[in-house]
């Protein structure tokens, strides 16, 4: 393995660690939980994704690197469907999306109960 | 690198576990669900590189698919409770 490859697969993992460490830190601190589903959703999509692909210029046969291209494309189509039947799910249960400071309830522009 | 990223990966794990303790409502527990076990499936990546045997990387590919599957099953039983409470009060 070339320098080059391992160089480039370290960058993504840092670049990857740090837009987990970013999106956990807004998914323990947002008041809202329209915003967490946010902050969770970037963890989900784009951290997995450079994480994977790290792992990918790290890998060098063509088994495990069909395995990791299965593993992220699965996860790039299931986490935003996931997160969009979590929203609808806590939306129909009635949660509310609130201003920044949790307490009191975001007026909405149509007239909805 | 490697293992500095499965540190950060356990971190956001537990980073997870505390919102899900102290989430107000269900919904929050269950998108912590769904993160951990999206980190979990990373998790198994990221460990059998650091052991360089990438062979279980199979168990990762299960993981997510189970992990999908298991979010919208609690999605569902929601719903459901949300519809025959509907039902009983009309």
């Amino acid at each position: 393995m070339s320098t080059l490859w391992l160089w480039a697969s370290d960058a993504c993992l840092l670049i990857g660690s740090f837009l987990l460490l970013t999106g956990a830190l807004g998914f323990l601190r947002f008041p809202d939980f329209y915003a967490r589903i946010h902050a969770c959703g970037v963890t989900e999509t784009l951290a997995t994704g450079f994480v994977l692909l790290g792992l990918l210029l790290r890998s060098d046969d063509a088994m495990p690197q069909v395995k990791l291209v299965l593993i992220l494309l699965f996860v790039l189509f299931s986490s935003p469907t996931a997160s969009h039947a979590l929203a609808k799910a806590a939306w129909n249960a009635g949660v509310r999306p609130r201003d920044n400071s949790g307490k009191r309830r975001v007026s909405l522009p149509h007239t909805d109960p | 690198m490697l293992s500095f990223t499965i540190i950060v990966i356990l971190l956001v794990m537990l980073v997870a576990l505390a919102r899900a303790f102290t989430g107000p409502n269900v919904f929050d527990r269950v998108l912590a669900a769904n993160l951990f076990g999206t980190k979990t499936v990373l998790l198994i990546a990221a460990i059998s590189y650091l052991l360089g045997s990438p062979d279980y990387l199979d168990i990762a590919v299960i993981y997510a698919l189970i992990n999908y599957i298991s979010v919208i099953g609690v999605l569902r039983v929601t719903e459901i409770r949300r519809e025959r409470r509907q039902a009983g009060a009309e």
